[in-house]
């Protein structure tokens, strides 16, 4: 009989060795005769794990990781196949027992990504067979406005970070009469220490299909656009190769599954610039124009792609929608806390000891997230300042670590949930060289269409550094204040809107980290 | 713009107050309206540029609105709460802006424009520049560019580039408020600036980053006219040092550009009496736009061999081009004299010659380059004085054949639309013309109606700018115009495509056409135009099935001995899909010179009175014997190329030529230039010494266009007003001052003041002139004729009900294919044909004089294709020699991808390489037009020849 064994093909696993772990796998197996099938899953979400090989037994698959290919030997000799490998003074010091008895796992709530590391991420069967198309199936049976009104009643906001209602945007695309319309998925994930989207696309991608799809149902677009961010080349290749298999069983087509509805996919692939994931630079991108911010209104669900109404989605907003179909718009509503429904993926990155992707209900704490999860500091040194949300967002002292992740608790203390990206710093951090980056990463990655943003960023960077070479101070301090000011009330996006969020938070709350000299001063 | 209805109003609240407002109208422009100008800086105020909202200077707070908004950008909504001047965080908000892109400018008397736009709003904000700098860290040391240290930039796009003649570059005035780019890709549609790297290191390339100079900038100037802050100047405004003033001008002179039939409105800046530089007015057929002529090209005037006295040929020098004859330099071969003794002679000669042999041994050509009323005055000097209706002017070289078919057809020899047009229709033929060369104004219309998604259908022998904007580019075989346009009228009609009620409403001799058409095929047909049957059905369909079409051409189609039959074709492409009289429909011939439309309304065609009412007619004559007290020969004159022919035949022996250059416009130059030689008296009236004035017994130094005061018409139909600007040089004089002192020395009792004393005097005899008068042209800048009232704007559109011809009906006027007049064979085979650069105008009389745009286009060139280049074993830059059965030149090949092989296009602007020593003065039979797009001519390298 052949042992199924799942080594996973995500970046992340693969940048850890996984190639090489399944290369050595096969090889030694067949080398010692022992009968195995090598499954490519997705990765389960576990960077910490990774590379997380899994063996399928009676009762469930068993863990092990993180392996490298120098531990199969080892592993096999100890009895990898036999299904029963567990860890302690019998077993492997990589076996981990049943992987979904693992307290990082058992404890999240996965809605989105409950199959993520379960399938392997291209077969259909396989897709279908956990679940997949059941919101398709769904969709399929309603009117338009049905499913636009299924997916208001969810409560999903848009999880790009500026959680505008779904639905809401849904309807006004779906109002607006065009002779096309365009459902755009804003794949272009540049946040600081995100990897949701890519998780999806990588280890789910039919998943992403299926919401886009929905949408197309919900708004009346015939054509879809994955803008996607060249630095995911796999990410690419799978949704290439995932589109294509969906259109080959009719999922996507001119007649999606007989219904007589179309709904066309592609790829398209950003160019390296972290403003395009701003909606409208990104739809100026696909246009294949340079990537400069549109002044708003229009709203592109009015006048985006082409000058058409277009749903522009982030991957996660659309990924919650075939669970919001499938299970109906009440399950997702149950979860979650205030205006903030259904779950968020948190990404834990950063000076980490227990990296990786998070789901879980709107409501839990940061500290939760960042110890029970988390683990802690990698460098073991305590915690100092986590950065939530992104590089536009601010970063939290130890103080507001007790704050339940929900946007209307963040922003009333001017932080942002964001992407649900978090960056965690021991401490060793300076917070006026974070306060500093924070103006580089605006200078560097503006548009440079605006005057605040493209200039105050620069001479942000130049005051910060005055600052902190103890240049006048107090007049500096004020000036970066009025730098601060000029970026927020005149910027033309969140770009240079947004980025004194995480310098002001510095300020605010690291005051001392700006009167220490500076190294090699 | 013109003010919104009063039904699409409503008001809003702007610092309090209750204001009103229109749909579609931006917070900006309710602001501007109700009195305050908010500050802005990438925003322009001017038709044509949209606004972008990236400067952030002009930011308001609206009521209920988390952000501020771009008031630029901003639409109008009813009901909104805006506080603009009262907003204390827009304030806040517009001067961080401002001292943000402040402190990265040169210091204000270091700046290259002082004067800029920047600077006035950064005083209206009250920026305290010295404060600002003293707080707000600069530009690093080092980062020439902007804010950031460029690594990648090549070195010569750091700050500073003076690379091209017309202009400078200094990006460290540079504000990336992206109007050049605007200026550059949407207003002129050249797509030759755009913006390059990423935020803080974005920065203005042209092209790859090249220096402007190497670009493929065409120096429009619309850049240098849109540039906020001086980081784009015209050249001259610019010292050494880099330090300029756009307001040194002492005073500004609103006139009319010289150059070509567009006819754009500009602005002379002028300081000392010479000219700054030179902007674009608003007119209507330029919206601010000029070119590179118009813009940069003005300074010949003040060229050192302007002529500033009269001269008289000095006694025993020979008549004829001397190649040791230096322009600057004419007293080898003529003295100076006093104007009385000048005048004296020039008349005297005249007055001999018609005394011995009768009024027909005397001839005059006047001039396209003048005024309307300069032309009046010399067409009725030759018919009354002369007395012979002996006068033509350059518009038989290059119109006639068009105004010939035309008056023939439809009764009206100019535009039935204006270019302007263009931007109504739903599909425009261009044909025969290049105007992204010869007309570019114009072009910016057809470049921008195609980003909008008109069809632009280009048929032409020769590839051009504007295919890149065009729906279908269709290259034709030279000379087969006819076997092309009859084909398409075949389809359209065998197809059914036709306007059945347009044409039994408006026209008259269709079914003749039917008949006439029925075996010119496509497949027929293809052979000789070499254009696949399929793509003749396609562009014909387009045309006839579109909701509007226009057809634009230019000498490409008029300057063939089958010119009449080609333009009849057109007329009778539009007559018969009935795409006339409507908006966005019509028959357009690109006119050339600046007022050739205006000299042949003043009569300056030897077989028309004014108003291109025929001698022959006793009525006509009548009328105009009365208005002039004179007898008028009923004899229609001779034409251009009949007068040489007449000289040689010696009947004519005594001509006037006032601001006309045969010696280099007409074909067969050997030929014409000897008869000049022959002539026993020729009075030569112009700026220079030309080609043609070294034939000449007296030469009287006349006025250029922005020395005197003179109405134009351009290709529109616009009446647009010439204001003097410069001062007369030396003793040079007005030419209808000059023309009255001729005209007083043939006894005629003229008494002009003044050129509106002779516009009034036109009104009498030219009904094209109603509810016209000078004090509108000076109040309204620009009428467009035929002006139904006083107070009601002219007719852009004309013929919507009938035509002016005895019917009311338009004719069709059926044609067969010609060969041209000389084909190619094996001695000769390869084609000639001639025109126009962008850069020089006409035969470069006044460009080859004007310091940019001799430094853009120094020397004869010969454009040829690729493979033709490579047949001659020639490198660009090769000497190369043509040779035709009438003579040879040699001059510098040029490569040319947009040249079919098999042909070679010389411009006829360079004395030294005289392009029409080559052409085939055969005439069409009807417009009596040179075949200047056909010679048959052989090439080789120089050395081979």
């Amino acid at each position: 009989m052949s042992v199924r064994v799942f080594v996973p093909r995500d970046t992340t696993a693969l940048s850890l060795g996984a190639d090489a772990v399944a290369a050595r796998l096969e090889r030694e197996a067949r080398a010692r005769g022992l009968a195995l099938t090598l499954v490519r899953n997705g990765s389960r979400g576990a960077a910490w794990l990774e590379p997380l090989v899994e063996v399928e037994t009676a009762n469930g698959r068993l863990a092990f990781g993180p392996v490298i290919a120098e531990d199969i030997p080892g592993l096999l000799d100890a009895g990898l196949l036999d299904g029963d490998l567990l860890a302690g003074d019998t077993g492997h010091p990589l076996a981990l027992g049943p992987t979904e008895a693992l307290p990082w796992f058992a404890r999240q709530q996965r809605l989105t990504f409950a199959r993520i590391g379960l399938t392997d991420p291209l077969s259909i069967a396989d897709y279908l067979a956990h679940d997949g198309y059941r919101g398709l199936e769904t969709a399929l049976t309603r009117t338009p406005q049905e499913l636009v009104e299924e997916v208001k009643a969810s409560g999903l906001r848009g999880r790009g970070g500026a959680a505008f209602p779904t639905g809401i945007k849904w309807q006004t695309v779906l109002d607006t009469p065009a002779d096309q319309k365009y459902i755009v998925c804003n794949a272009d994930e540049g946040d600081s220490g995100t990897f949701a989207d890519r998780l999806a696309m990588e280890c789910d991608p039919y998943l992403l299909i299926e919401g886009m799809t929905i949408a197309g149902l919900a708004v009346g677009a015939t054509q879809g656009y994955i803008y996607l961010r060249s630095e995911y080349p796999l990410a690419k290749t799978i949704l290439d190769a995932a589109i294509a298999h969906a259109e080959a069983a009719g999922y996507l087509g001119d007649d999606i599954r007989g219904s007589g509805h179309a709904f066309h996919l592609e790829v398209r692939l950003g160019a390296g610039a972290y403003i395009c994931g701003e909606e409208t630079s990104l739809l100026e991108s696909l246009e294949g124009k340079r990537g400069l911010v549109r002044f708003k209104p229009p709203l592109p669900a009015i006048e985006g792609l082409f000058g058409r109404p277009t749903v522009v989605n982030n991957v996660l907003s659309l990924a919650a929608v075939p669970f919001i179909l499938a299970e109906g718009a009440q399950a997702y509503a149950d979860v979650g806390m205030g205006r903030s429904r259904g779950t968020l993926a948190l990404q834990l990155a950063g000076n980490v000891k227990r990296g990786g992707l998070v789901e879980l209900a709107f409501g839990a704490s940061l500290r939760t997230l960042m110890e029970e999860f988390g683990g802690g500091t990698a460098s073991g040194r305590p915690l100092r300042a986590v950065q939530v949300g992104g590089p536009l967002c601010a970063y939290l002292p130890e103080s507001q670590w007790d704050l339940p992740l929900d946007y209307e608790a963040f922003a009333e203390v001017g932080a942002g949930v964001g992407h649900g990206g978090v960056v965690m710093f021991d401490d060793s951090v300076d917070m006026a060289e974070q306060a500093r980056f924070s103006m580089e990463f605006c200078k560097t990655e503006s548009c440079g269409k605006c005057t605040p943003c493209r200039i105050g960023s620069t001479r942000g960077v130049e005051v910060i550094d005055r600052i902190r070479a103890g240049e006048n101070r107090a007049a500096n301090l004020a000036l970066l204040g009025e730098l601060c000011e000029t970026m927020e009330d005149g910027s033309l996006c969140a770009m240079g809107g947004m980025t004194p969020f995480p310098v002001r938070s510095a300020l605010t709350h690291f005051p001392d980290d700006f009167r220490r000299p500076v190294e090699g001063d | 713009m013109t003010e919104p209805s009063s039904s699409t109003g409503f008001t809003l609240t702007l610092d309090g107050v209750e204001v009103s407002a229109y749909r579609g109208e931006t917070l900006w422009q309710v602001a501007k309206r109700a009195g305050e100008t908010i500050p802005h800086l990438c925003f322009k105020d001017a038709s044509g540029y949209r606004a972008d909202g990236n400067c952030r200077a002009c930011m308001v707070e609206i009521e209920g609105e988390r952000a501020l908004a771009a008031s630029c950008l901003r639409e109008a909504a009813p009901g909104m709460v805006v506080k603009s001047a009262d907003s204390e965080r827009a304030r806040t908000a517009r001067e961080g802006v401002m001292e943000l892109l402040l402190v990265d400018q040169p210091a204000r008397d270091d700046s290259p424009d002082r004067s800029s736009h920047f600077w006035a709003m950064a005083d209206q904000l009250a920026i305290d520049a010295t404060a600002v700098r003293e707080r707000l860290p600069t530009r690093r040391q080092g980062a020439v560019h902007h804010v950031a240290p460029r690594e990648d930039s090549l070195t010569h796009a750091q700050g500073h580039d003076d690379s091209h003649s017309a202009m400078r570059v200094n990006l460290d005035a540079c504000i990336e408020c992206n109007l050049c780019v605007r200026a550059c890709r949407e207003v002129q549609v050249n797509d030759v600036i755009g913006l390059a790297h990423r935020g803080s290191a974005s920065k203005i390339v042209f092209d790859f980053d090249d220096p402007m100079g190497d670009s493929t900038c065409v120096a429009c100037g619309e850049c240098v006219q849109a540039c906020p802050t001086g980081a784009l100047m015209p050249a001259t405004l610019v010292d050494q040092a880099g330090h300029g003033d756009s307001a040194a001008a002492d005073r500004r002179v609103d006139s009319v550009c010289p150059y070509c039939g567009v006819g754009c409105q500009l602005t002379y800046h002028i300081k000392d009496d010479e000219i700054l530089f030179v902007e674009g007015r608003d007119g209507p057929s330029n919206a601010n736009r000029l070119c590179v002529k118009g813009r940069f090209g003005y300074d010949y005037p003040r060229h050192p061999s302007r002529l500033t006295t009269p001269l008289i040929r000095k006694p025993r020098i020979a008549k004829g081009i001397d190649p040791a004859f230096d322009p600057a330099n004419p007293l080898t071969h003529f003295r100076e004299a006093s104007w009385d003794e000048a005048l004296d002679v020039a008349a005297r000669g005249l007055v001999d010659l018609k005394a011995a042999h009768g009024p027909a041994a005397l001839a005059g050509f006047g001039s396209a380059k003048c005024s309307n009323e300069e032309a009046w005055l010399f067409q009725k000097l030759v018919r009354t004085g002369f007395g012979s209706n002996h006068v033509d002017h350059c518009t038989r070289l290059c119109h006639a054949s068009s105004v010939a078919a035309l008056m023939e057809c439809i009764g009206s020899g100019a535009v039935t639309a204006s270019f302007m047009q263009a931007s109504e229709a739903d599909v425009v033929i261009l044909t025969g013309c290049n105007p992204a060369v010869n007309h570019p104004v114009a072009a910016t219309f057809f470049k921008q109606a195609a980003k909008r998604g008109t069809k632009i259908l280009i048929l032409d022998p020769r590839g051009q700018a504007l295919d890149a904007y065009a729906h279908r580019s269709v290259r034709f075989s030279p000379g087969a115009d006819v076997a092309l346009f009859n084909a398409m009228l075949n389809v359209i009609i065998t197809e059914g495509l036709y306007d059945e009620a347009y044409i039994a409403q408006h026209t008259e001799g269709f079914e003749a056409l039917e008949a006439h058409v029925v075996d010119m095929t496509p497949e027929a047909m293809s052979g000789l135009c070499g254009v696949e049957p399929e793509t003749i059905r396609e562009v014909a369909r387009l045309y006839a099935t579109a909701e509007r079409a226009m057809i634009f051409w230019g000498m490409g189609i008029s300057q063939h001995t089958h010119g009449t039959d080609n333009a009849r074709c057109l007329i009778s492409l539009a007559l018969a899909c009935g795409q006339t009289g409507r908006p966005g429909t019509g028959l357009h011939p690109l006119r050339g010179q600046n007022n050739v439309q205006g000299a042949s309304d003043a009569g300056l065609i030897p077989m028309v009175m004014p108003d291109y009412q025929p001698v022959s007619d006793a009525q006509v004559r009548a009328a105009f014997e009365e208005l002039w007290n004179t007898p008028l020969d009923p004899e229609p004159g001779l034409t251009v190329v009949e007068i040489m022919d007449a000289i040689h035949a010696g009947t004519i022996k005594g001509m006037y030529i006032q601001g006309e250059n045969p010696a280099m416009s007409d074909p067969d130059l050997e030929h014409a230039r000897q008869a000049l030689g022959e002539l026993e008296h020729l009075v030569v009236q112009d700026l220079f010494v030309t080609e043609t004035a070294q034939f000449a017994d007296v030469i009287l130094p006349a006025s250029a266009w922005p020395e005197k005061d003179g109405s134009v018409t351009n290709t529109n139909r616009q009446v647009q007003l010439g204001r003097a600007a410069l001062p007369l040089p030396g003793q040079a004089k007005p030419d209808w001052w000059i023309i009255q002192e001729i005209a007083k020395r043939f006894g005629l009792g003229w008494d002009y003041q003044h050129p509106r004393d002779v516009f009034a005097e036109m009104k009498r005899g030219m009904p094209s002139l109603d509810h016209i008068s000078w004090e509108r042209l000076e109040r309204e800048q620009s009428v467009t004729y035929p002006c139904p009232a006083e107070d009601a704007p002219g007719a852009d559109v004309v013929f919507s009900d009938a035509f002016p011809t005895a019917s009311g009906r338009a004719k069709f006027s059926p044609t067969r294919p010609l060969p041209p007049d000389e084909p190619v064979d094996d001695a000769f085979p390869t084609v000639l044909t001639t025109g126009r650069q962008l850069e020089h105008w006409h035969t470069g009389s006044m460009t080859r004089r004007a310091t940019v745009l001799d430094d853009l286009e120094p020397e004869a060139v010969a454009s040829l294709a690729p493979g033709e280049l490579a047949r001659l074993g020639l490198a660009p830059g090769d000497a190369l020699t043509i040779t035709t059965r009438r003579g040879a030149i040699t001059l510098r090949a040029r490569i040319d991808p947009a040249m079919p092989e098999g042909m070679v296009f010389v411009p006829f602007c360079y004395g030294e390489a005289a392009a029409n020593l080559l052409t085939n003065p055969a005439l069409d039979p009807y417009g009596k037009i040179p075949e200047f797009k056909y010679a048959a001519c052989r090439l080789s390298p120089a050395d081979a020849a």
